[in-house]
């Protein structure tokens, strides 16, 4: 069976290129090109040898990437002007670059709906939990093969080339797993618990569309705050959904669950504590204002915070 | 109260734009002080929860694919085509691009597009394409907006669909703590009343591309 092992394994190998990488990527300056190699050498221990180094190692690997990045060793200048060559090997292999790009999809979407439920003596072919990310993985495996054929590249083209790209995302690529981190941190310490109970005592739940609005904005703020709709649902759906909600008013639990997740996501498109979603997309794109995906966002999510509230006082309630 | 101290050091430091890897750190060390952790116990904590989710930084396995593509002249080329068409705008391209993640999204192929596999590589140069075409002065402030908007729209796509697929996470969540409190449910259930939300948010984010179309036009120096 493959697992997620394997994964980790394949993406381990990956960051340790990018720290050899690093250091020879002449377009960087000196210091940048040392922190860039030390940075994603820890990221390589941590996704090939975590399991083995013991809970404070981890701990260790974590402060030293944050001060790699805190010191401002690490990330790449934005590129200058797109280099001649770009537009003429665009024009010699033309749509066919498209190809890998499209085989991408094509592999992850084979992996996810035929190759998951398929067994091999007994055993599952892959893990069905984490079959997205398996399939992607051996989706990246052939889409790359296939592109360094048909474009002719050498084969350490995918770690400098990929490089340049994980150097140009720099600190923030790292941003998301630190932000899960510190959710559980925040789980051990009970500082949800506390938010939620903040939000039940203190706030107006006595007519039902007040109770609505407590909860639909409660979810936005509280996942805003804690960078994840997930972590938030289950202590405001238990807090205020289920006994004022469903209990006191009758509303229909499965509109009010539905509803309540999603006016949590518009909470989400506004905190830069979704840093996945937020702040890495800015810095993949070399946008210089790291909130500029969040402000384009913030109309969306207002708009779309009003209708889940007035859809779920309109649709919860039977008459 | 005092345990929402760790918040705070998140809100501030975010809001006076420290290095966010600094600013997580310290918020846990504020938090596991507040709750009276030792140190190496917290520090064990923070490393056990980095090494359990590395899944969150596993999705960066597309970086060489889409580093080596590329090299090829991927970007070059998604401009070259996009500005062959007619009748091409930035809100009319985000729009379809939005139609087609919500679509696939929905039936449970999240992972077939993403901001590193298909903004940065096609859409966002595409976008970037069209609006230079329109204007050949585009200033640099908006080719950032239309770059935000191109990841916006990917992200705003995903969220208001992904629940309408039944064996999504998310959904899996909400049906798993409603049965632990005693209630029931199909996920189908759940799923169908995601619905009115996708619709409601192609139509408000599709309203706003096409304003965001006319903001450029205006923006356009004569």
């Amino acid at each position: 069976m493959i697992t997620i092992a394997f994964v980790y394994e394949l993406a381990g190998v990956m960051f340790a290129g990018f720290a050899v990488f690093s250091l020879l990527d002449r377009a960087n300056s000196l210091r940048r090109r040392l922190g860039n190699c030390g940075f994603w050498l820890i990221v390589a221990l941590s996704f090939l040898f975590g399991d083995r180094l013991g809970d404070l190692a981890n701990g260790v690997a974590v402060l030293a990437l944050a001060l790699l990045a805190g010191v401002g060793l690490t990330g790449r200048a934005p590129a200058a002007a797109v280099p001649e060559d770009r537009l003429a090997l665009a024009e010699r292999f033309g749509n066919r670059l498209f190809l890998p790009a499209m085989l991408l999809p094509a592999i992850v979407a084979v992996g996810v709906l035929v190759l998951k439920p398929l067994t091999l003596g007994g055993q599952p072919l892959m893990d069905p939990k984490q079959a997205t990310l398996i399939s992607l993985a051996l989706a990246v495996i052939a889409a790359l093969t296939c592109a360094l054929i048909l474009f002719r590249q050498p084969l350490t083209s995918p770690w400098r080339e990929g490089q340049r790209l994980a150097n140009t995302i720099g600190w923030a690529a790292m941003l998301p797993q630190f932000l899960a981190a510190l959710g559980a941190v925040f789980a051990v310490a009970g500082v949800g618990k506390e938010i939620g109970l903040l939000v039940t005592t203190y706030l107006p739940v006595d007519t039902r569309f007040a109770a609505v609005a407590v909860y639909c904005v409660g979810m936005a703020g509280f996942t805003m705050l804690m960078g994840n709709a997930f972590a938030a649902f289950p202590v405001l759906t238990g807090g205020v959904a289920l006994p004022i909600l469903v209990g006191h008013f009758g509303g229909n639990p499965a509109v009010i669950a539905s509803l309540g997740m999603l006016s949590g996501y518009c909470g989400t498109l506004v905190t830069p504590l979704a840093a996945n979603f937020n702040l890495v997309p800015p810095a993949l794109l070399e946008i210089p204002d790291r909130y500029a995906v969040i402000k384009a966002q913030i109309p969306t999510a207002i708009l779309m915070l009003i209708v889940n509230t007035v859809l779920m006082y309109v649709l919860a309630f039977p008459r | 109260m005092l345990i929402l101290l760790g918040v705070a050091v998140i809100v501030v430091g975010f809001a006076i734009r420290l290095n966010p890897l600094l600013v997580v750190v310290a918020a846990v060390f504020v938090t596991g002080w507040i709750a009276h952790m030792p140190p190496l116990v917290l520090l064990a904590t923070l490393g056990k929860a980095f090494n359990d989710n590395r899944l969150v930084s596993a999705a960066y396995l597309v970086l060489p694919l889409v580093g080596v593509l590329e090299r090829a002249g991927i970007r070059e080329q998604a401009g070259r085509i996009i500005t062959r068409l007619r009748g091409v705008s930035v809100g009319r391209l985000l729009l379809s691009y939005m139609v087609f993640r919500q679509a696939t999204t929905a039936v449970g192929l999240v992972s077939i597009a993403g901001q590193a596999q298909t903004i940065r590589p096609l859409v966002a140069p595409m976008a970037e394409s069209v609006a230079a075409a329109e204007d050949p002065d585009l200033l640099p402030e908006t080719r950032h907006a239309v770059r935000a908007m191109a990841a916006a729209t990917d992200n705003v796509a995903v969220f208001f669909s992904e629940d309408i697929f039944v064996a999504i996470g998310s959904v899996l969540l909400m049906v798993g703590f409603l049965a632990s409190n005693g209630i029931v449910l199909d996920p189908l259930r759940l799923s169908l009343w995601a619905l009115p939300t996708a619709v409601a948010s192609f139509g408000i984010h599709g309203a706003r591309l096409m304003l965001f179309d006319r903001r450029l036009r205006r923006s356009r120096r004569p």
